[in-house]
């Protein structure tokens, strides 16, 4: 005959199991449930040490929907790409701080800038970026001055700009702005001035 | 004894005669005879025989019945569609029926085919009558046809079985061929005017542009692509002796007006195509020898106003085309948790057009349903139908006010060549014309105190337009999203952007 207290441990050991079961399927239903997107893929440490220096990054405000120039000092490499991309990735942490003037979806990121001879750079993004972008001809409007009009500014020689989603080409940004033709930098250079005005 | 055969005689080189009374046996192996022809004979032969090739095919062809259309007019689009004719009906496709109306997708596995258009789901069996649809059963008038996974449905089915798939009404006219999608019909009233009984006017409910023939005694209006309907008595009589009656008749997907009369007639197309005026053309010039038409001519000289013949012209159908952006599977930004971007379009949409209407500006909805519309296609009517001006309508959660964009060309790779325009930036030549728009709008925005911006964007399809093309963004007038639905809000704007349009009209008709 089986003692009676240890029929009791072995009863509450077995309850034990069954609600470590429980609470263990629970939390991996909750994981699966995390999105992706909130990911921030971004490295942690930045990539380039050495000399910073003073740039000039066109940030969006969305509460009055313009755009301001802002001197920033970062810290840039020597090649050319690099600093294009450094630059970039400057102005997107700067959207992705909670303090955010012009919020970017979490996760967001440049994948990687190419700079081609005569004056084309490609600007490839992330799926983040354009995924989680929020809609409006305007909130659009203002990403694409951001970025190109930070890049020209600072990276001359630039005369045309193609944004590309993943390395693929997309038709919008978030339904609104065209990204399937080039964007030409004095056109965006005249938006910029319209947009640092509210009129 | 010599065979009856040999008893023939060959005379010349092709005939074989017998004597009287006789007649060649019939040979066991009959073998053809050769028949030579000299070279003259031979072309003559020939020439027979292509001459009778030849009426065979344009007798066949002349006894083929012609090619029978169903045509289709919605909001959305009107196009026409073969009638095909199996076990002596007539069927129509399905899936290229719904095609331009939406999202529709079809798949057949055996005997069953299932169409999805938007969110109905459609099912059919090869030779049954009878459907399901949304699973809910219908009745077809004949059995359904499965050729080659296309699917065929009978002509009659069409008005019970559509508005279940649209959720809307639809007319069928079934022995001419047309179909008429919700409320398009178009309308008309004829009268011979009233200071000259030499005139008659038909009014139109929507712009018209039929094609106009004249023979003798007769004019005639062929209405391909209107959604033209028949007036209370097909057979319109006037107290005019030059223009006694008009006939209205429909067939094979067209509908016609025929005008009769006893002088020659000219058309006159008139208030941005909803008034035609038929009246006696010009006498013939001197040379001709022909008498001077009874008819006394005019008292009064032809008005700066009135409409100006134009057999050779192409009438504008439209001065504005008003283009709700988004719809159909593209929702376009959600503005809160119920409203759509795309559904606050289309009713601005609708509102701008009836104020432009109201001040007498002829205006088309590009996309006057919840339907799918590809810029592309947006670029593209917006084109054909050479309007003045060309008005996208956005929406936005984000600001105050409006926004009124102009096209931010993108970086020109192609160039125009002769007449035709590089797509990219078909609307270079037109910038000067939409940035004049833009701020008349805009001036008229800031007179009812709204807050306005004119920018440029990189917005699709502006840079594809030739004529002046402008996008409205509207955001809410304060923090609340819910007032973009608010049909005072949208009031205000749209009888802002109508008056601002109207205010520049006459340099928008001055343009090409």
């Amino acid at each position: 005959m089986i003692p009676r207290h240890f029929f009791i441990a072995l009863s509450i050991l077995l309850a034990a199991v069954l609600g470590m079961s429980v609470y263990a399927w629970h939390m991996r239903g909750r994981a699966a449930a995390t999105p992706v997107a909130s990911v921030d893929t971004r490295p942690v440490v930045p990539p380039v040490a050495g000399a910073t220096e003073r740039v000039t990054l066109f940030v969006a405000y969305d509460d009055i929907g313009i755009l301001r120039a802002q001197s920033a000092q970062i810290a840039m490499p020597s090649v050319r790409q690099q600093r294009a991309e450094e630059l970039l990735r400057a102005l997107i942490a700067l959207y992705l701080d909670k303090s955010s003037p012009h919020p970017l979806p979490p996760g967001s990121d440049i994948r990687s800038v190419y700079l081609v001879d005569p004056g084309l750079a490609v600007i490839d993004v992330n799926a983040a970026f354009a995924d989680g972008h929020r809609s409006g001809v305007l909130a659009e409007d203002l990403t694409v001055a951001s970025l190109i009009q930070t890049l020209s500014a600072n990276i001359p020689g630039i005369l045309k700009v193609k944004v590309l989603v993943e390395g693929k080409q997309r038709d919008t940004l978030a339904g609104h702005a065209d990204l399937s033709n080039f964007f030409d930098v004095s056109a965006i250079n005249q938006l910029t001035s319209q947009l640092q005005s509210t009129q | 004894m010599p065979s009856i055969n040999r008893a023939c005689a060959r005379v010349g080189r092709a005939a074989l005669v017998c004597p009287t009374g006789q007649s060649p046996a019939p040979r066991r192996q009959p073998r053809p005879l050769p028949v030579r022809l000299n070279a003259r004979a031979r072309g003559a032969v020939h020439l027979l025989f292509r001459v009778g090739i030849l009426l065979l095919l344009v007798v066949s062809l002349s006894a083929a019945p012609p090619e029978k259309h169903l045509s289709i007019y919605s909001t959305a689009a009107n196009y026409s569609l073969p009638i095909v004719q199996r076990q002596g009906r007539d069927y129509v496709g399905l899936l290229e029926l719904l095609e331009p109306l939406g999202t529709v997708s079809a798949k057949s596995d055996g005997p069953r085919w299932r169409l999805h258009y938007n969110n109905v789901l459609g099912e059919f069996t090869a030779d049954k009558n009878r459907a399901r649809i949304q699973g809910r059963d219908a009745d077809l008038s004949a059995r359904f046809i499965l050729e080659n996974g296309r699917g065929l449905i009978p002509l009659a089915s069409l008005n019970s079985l559509l508005p279940r798939f649209l959720g809307g009404p639809v007319t069928l006219h079934e022995d001419s061929g047309r179909l008429f999608i919700g409320s398009v019909a178009t309308h008309f009233t004829a009268s011979v005017a009233a200071d000259d009984p030499s005139h008659l006017v038909f009014h139109f409910t929507a712009p018209v542009n039929p094609s106009v023939a004249t023979e003798p005694g007769k004019v005639r209006m062929t209405f391909n692509h209107e959604p033209l309907t028949a007036p209370a008595s097909p057979t319109l009589t006037f107290s005019s002796k030059l223009i006694p009656s008009a006939t209205y008749s429909e067939s094979n997907g067209t509908a016609e007006i025929n005008v009769t009369t006893t002088v020659p007639l000219m058309a006159g197309f008139s208030n941005d195509g909803r008034t035609i005026t038929l009246a006696p053309a010009k006498s013939q010039p001197a040379a001709t020898a022909t008498p001077k038409p009874a008819a006394p001519s005019p008292q009064n000289p032809p008005s700066a106003q009135s409409p100006t013949p134009s057999l050779l012209s192409v009438p504008r159908h439209y001065f504005a085309v008003v283009d709700a952006s988004h719809g159909g599977t593209d929702r376009g930004e959600a503005l809160s948790i119920t409203i759509a971007e795309k559904d606050v379009t289309l009713a601005f949409a609708r509102l701008l057009r009836q104020e432009l209407e109201s001040r007498g500006v002829a205006t088309l909805v590009l996309r006057d349903s919840d339907a799918n519309l590809s810029l592309d296609d947006r670029a593209f009517f917006a084109n054909t139908t050479h309007a003045a001006i060309y008005v996208a309508l956005h929406a936005a959660s984000s600001g105050h006010g409006v926004r009124i964009y102009t096209t931010m060309l993108p970086y020109a790779d192609s160039e125009d060549r002769g007449p035709f325009r590089s797509w990219p930036t078909a609307q270079s030549s037109s910038v000067p014309l939409s940035e004049a728009t833009a701020a008349s709008i805009a001036s008229m925005l800031k007179r009812i105190q709204v807050p306005v911006r004119t920018l440029t964007a990189p917005l699709r399809p502006l840079n594809n337009i030739v004529t002046a093309a402008i996008a409205v963004e509207v955001a809410p007038p304060a923090s609340d999203v819910s007032a973009l639905n608010s049909p005072d809000y949208q009031q205000l704007i749209a009888g802002a952007v109508a008056n601002g349009i109207v205010a520049i009209r006459s340099q928008l008709g001055a343009a090409p």
